[in-house]
């Protein structure tokens, strides 16, 4: 089996796997997070520590999508409600206990030099194995002048964060904010201030939503609402890019947790690839509880096996070079869509969504006879459909009539006239037909030979003051 | 009489709960949301009345249920009903492109019933689609699904329409001749009071049965629409059949919808195989009978009710005898009946009785389910409206018949198909009705 351990991250943090709880409601108190590690989870951040704070309540609003609950999930709850002294009581009691696995402080106080110091003594004292600084949390805490207030201005992180690392004999993880235009200038300034590591992304603000019987947005707390952090699957696109963008920028890369929409071992695998050395989980707790983690460590053993990786470390960040600037991708290579005629169920998605989504170049006519080239010689999908709706259909109430159902004709499962047809000569290679696609690997995205080598725009245009004609864009 | 709802029945509830009940709302939208919405959807294209499939269910998914319903009613008036009648594994559902995804195909009954439902429940009107004064006048001989149909297409657009129905209760087989657990005659009646409140007129206990009859109608109506069905059950023609304990499956059918028949003891013997037959053999059996035989001359694979209908019957308890004839029935002197039968091979299409086959069955009442006849006596009485095979002979588009003011629709045409179909000829006449009065008011 390979060896999932986690030593020495960020200069010194150890644990069973790179599985942490993120620094939310699932690590609220010390028996929830002795649970956890009974579940098998290899870290977990404590709910930030600081003042005492007075939650409200509602706290919680979610977007479900179709039949699935919770796609993003949207939080106005502020740090830890408990006291310091009955959060770091609780995590002597964890570390005591359990030895093997890492726990790590997260810490907000007021931007006072010595509040910050007198905190580190103290977490260190209970025996954090290291330290996060929340400057992302961007509701409630940062309009007291703490959190995402400290994490959007790039001379108080690396103020705070010099603070910290005068005092801190463990490792210092920076988590960063999302909500500022680019976090890279934020992890570059807490790179400057001595960080060890960074953990991103906290939460994007958001509304998720408004009651349209109330007019309230939620979540609604006595008929006023405010905007919340947005975590959840929705998000893991959001964080992706920003992880890839600081593990690519030299000046910001540090040793990084990555967190955002992980639910599954494959989310984790994804952050691993772009240069996370161990991730974190909390929408996913919420939703289900503390044994997804079995499944995230089976999955990501088996499928490390299966790609023959001994170590995290083998893969670590292999993805991280494979995201280039728009200008370094090869402007000839040409792929087209095929449709897998054995395949095709015949729902016509690729069809409409061609034609109103892309370049018009899925056709209904394998009946009619194939016709290539531009729109104006094919019939419109509202053609199509007022052709349906006047023809005249019955119920075949007789045993013969059901025999001659036409489904059951043609060399295909479905009948021909429903198999759409790809025009390659106009095809762009877009992709949009086979994201569409209800049936796995039916359409898909094949090379086309053109003989051309290799161009990027930026050789293109080499030697070019001025910009050139476009290529067609869908803009 | 009106088409208030009949008095609530406990007894038949109970005994014919419905095969398929609703919908909860949330598995609803869970349903709505399996949809894939297909591009010119192959159901929408399998439905006689092209209802936008796609477009009501993604309307359920939006939480948008009173545009779910328009959706429905603007290409079928009788949503509601058809959503519990219709033989969906042969139409919408059959069309399905699910089957070929290995999956379940939606459920679109159930969800076009929800959608329904909750207008029937909202109590809201059918809003016209056009408000300009028209002064055209049509009747609909028959109260069924046709004569429905066509009078609320011409309605909404401002004709006036009066409903001419020989019986007390509209709806036709509607009401009176659906199996009580797919469609309750209560919901028929909803629905077509539905219809009343359009402004449609429904004379009840009018049979137009002379020329006189159509001439008074001709003076009265710009247009009349023929939607006046089948006619009596068709008889098995052997000795004994007008016995006391024969009674035909519609007669059958009927009287327990209505409350007239509330149990039935014994042995019970329909004679036929189609959908009809079936119905009628479930119904014998909850109302009571301990034995229902199903006596079919042909064989199992030639049997005209549809694969879903021949399972729900043998779930029921109805047994079946294939390939076998009745000769006479006679009544016994305990009061019982013995109908004797033999069997019988087929050659072609031929069937031979097989010699010393012959075997009597003793049974407590006999139902011939052997097809509806045409209604050929009515529609010979009408001049200039040409009748071949004993159906009317229309234009299939317009359902024109040979006199331009006459049009028809439903199984005095088609020879009996389902409620979706004469829905859907009832919707076209109406139209094309539409188009001929203005064509000849601008001639």
């Amino acid at each position: 089996m390979p060896d999932i351990r986690i030593r020495n991250f960020a200069g010194g943090i150890h644990s069973l796997n790179p599985f942490w709880l993120a620094s939310a409601p699932p690590t609220n108190c010390g028996e929830q997070i002795m649970r956890a590690f009974d579940a098998g989870w290899g870290g977990a951040v404590w709910k930030t520590i600081g003042e005492p704070v007075t939650n409200v309540s509602s706290r919680y609003s979610s977007i479900d999508w179709q039949a699935q609950r919770i796609m993003g999930f949207n939080n106005i709850e502020l740090i830890s409600d408990r006291t310091v002294e009955d959060n770091l009581r609780e995590m002597a009691e964890v570390k005591r206990r359990y030895p093997q696995n890492a726990v790590i402080a997260s810490l907000m106080v007021a931007s006072n030099r010595d509040t910050w110091h007198e905190i580190v003594a103290r977490a260190e004292d209970a025996g954090a194995d290291g330290l996060e600084l929340n400057f992302g949390c961007p509701h409630g805490m940062s309009e007291r002048g703490m959190g995402s207030a400290v994490g959007q201005v790039p001379e108080y992180t690396e103020m705070i964060t010099g603070w910290v690392k005068e005092k801190a004999h463990t490792p210092v993880l920076v988590k960063l904010t999302p909500n500022i235009s680019d976090i890279r200038m934020v992890a570059r300034a807490a790179k400057r201030g001595g960080a060890d590591g960074l953990s991103a992304i906290n939460t994007i603000n958001s509304i998720t939503g408004i009651d349209l019987d109330t007019f309230v947005p939620r979540p609604d707390v006595d008929g006023k609402s405010s905007h919340g952090g947005y975590c959840g699957p929705a998000v893991k696109p959001i964080a992706l890019n920003m992880v890839q963008q600081i593990m690519a920028d030299p000046e910001s890369a540090l040793p990084l947790s990555g967190i955002g929409g992980i639910g599954t071992w494959r989310d984790a695998a994804e952050f691993i690839l772009l240069g996370s050395g161990t991730v974190q989980v909390c929408t996913a707790v919420m939703h289900y509880g503390y044994r997804i983690v079995e499944d995230m460590i089976e999955g990501l053993e088996n499928w490390m096996r299966s790609k023959g990786f001994a170590t995290i470390e083998e893969f670590c960040g292999l993805s991280v070079n494979r995201v280039a600037e728009w200008k370094h991708l090869n402007l000839n290579y040409k792929i087209v869509a095929r449709i897998d005629e054995q395949k095709c169920i015949g729902c016509d998605l690729c069809h409409i969504a061609c034609w109103d989504g892309a370049h018009q170049c899925i056709h209904l006519d394998r009946v009619s006879g194939p016709v290539d080239g531009h729109v104006e010689l094919h019939p419109t999908p509202a053609q199509k459909e007022v052709e349906t709706r006047a023809s005249l259909a019955f119920t075949p109430v007789t045993r013969k009539e059901r025999i001659m159902d036409p489904a059951v004709h043609g060399p295909y499962p479905t009948p021909l006239e429903r198999i759409p047809r790809v025009d390659e000569t106009e095809c762009v290679g877009c992709n949009l037909c086979s994201l569409v696609c209800p049936v796995d690997n039916c359409i898909t995205m094949v090379r086309v030979e053109n003989g051309l080598a290799p161009e990027t725009w930026e050789e293109r245009t080499r030697g070019q003051t001025c910009a050139v004609q476009p290529q067609s864009s869908i803009g | 009489m009106s088409t208030a709802s009949l008095p609530d029945d406990l007894q038949l509830r109970e005994r014919f709960n419905e095969l398929k009940p609703p919908l909860a709302p949330q598995a609803a939208a869970i349903e709505a949301d399996r949809c894939l919405y297909c591009f010119d959807a192959p159901c929408t294209a399998a439905c006689p009345t092209h209802i936008d499939v796609p477009g009501f269910i993604k309307r359920i998914a939006s939480g948008n249920l009173r545009g779910s319903a328009m959706r429905i009613l603007d290409a079928n008036i009788l949503g509601s009903s058809c959503a519990r009648v219709c033989p969906v594994d042969v139409l919408c559902e059959g069309a399905c492109v699910m089957h070929r995804h290995h999956r379940q195909p939606i459920q679109i009954a159930l969800l076009q019933r929800h959608a329904m439902d909750a207008f029937h429940a909202s109590g809201e009107p059918v809003p016209r689609v056009s408000d300009a004064a028209r002064n055209l006048r049509v009747a609909c001989i028959g109260g069924g699904p046709a004569s429905l149909s066509c009078a609320a297409e011409l309605r909404r657009r401002d004709a006036q329409v009066a409903i001419l129905e020989r019986r007390a209760l509209p709806g036709g087989l509607n009401t009176y001749g659906v199996a009580e657990y797919k469609l309750r005659a209560a919901d028929s009646l909803r629905e077509i009071d539905m219809i009343r409140r359009m402004g449609v007129e429904f004379r009840f206990g009018v049979s137009v049965d002379s020329a006189a009859a159509f001439e008074r109608l001709e003076s009265e109506f710009d247009f009349v629409f023929l939607g006046v069905g089948l006619g009596a059950m068709q008889r098995l023609g052997i000795p004994g059949e007008d016995l006391e304990g024969v009674m035909n499956a519609l007669e059958l059918i009927a009287s327990y919808k209505t409350g007239h028949l509330r149990e039935v003891h014994g042995t019970v013997v329909v004679v036929g195989a189609g959908n009809t037959a079936i119905d009628a053999a479930n119904a014998a059996r909850r109302l009571g009978a301990e034995t229902v035989y199903l006596l079919y001359r042909r064989s199992e694979s030639d049997m005209s009710a549809f694969d879903f209908e021949y399972e729900h019957a043998k779930q029921e308890g109805v047994q079946f005898l294939w390939r076998r004839q009745p000769l006479a029935v006679r009544r016994n002197a305990d009061g019982r009946l013995s109908l004797d039968t033999v069997q019988v091979r087929q050659v072609d299409r031929a069937l031979l009785a097989i010699p010393d086959s012959q075997y009597t069955i003793s049974c407590d009442l006999l139902v011939p389910a052997i097809g509806q006849s045409p209604l050929t006596q009515l529609l010979q009485e009408l001049r200039g409206v040409e009748v071949r095979d004993g159906r009317i002979v229309v234009e299939p588009v317009t359902g024109q018949t040979a006199n331009p003011r006459y049009f028809a629709g439903g199984d005095c045409v088609n020879g009996g198909r389902e409620v979706v179909d004469a829905v859907a000829d009832g919707k076209r006449t109406a139209l094309a009705i539409l188009k001929t009065a203005e064509a000849a008011a601008h001639a």
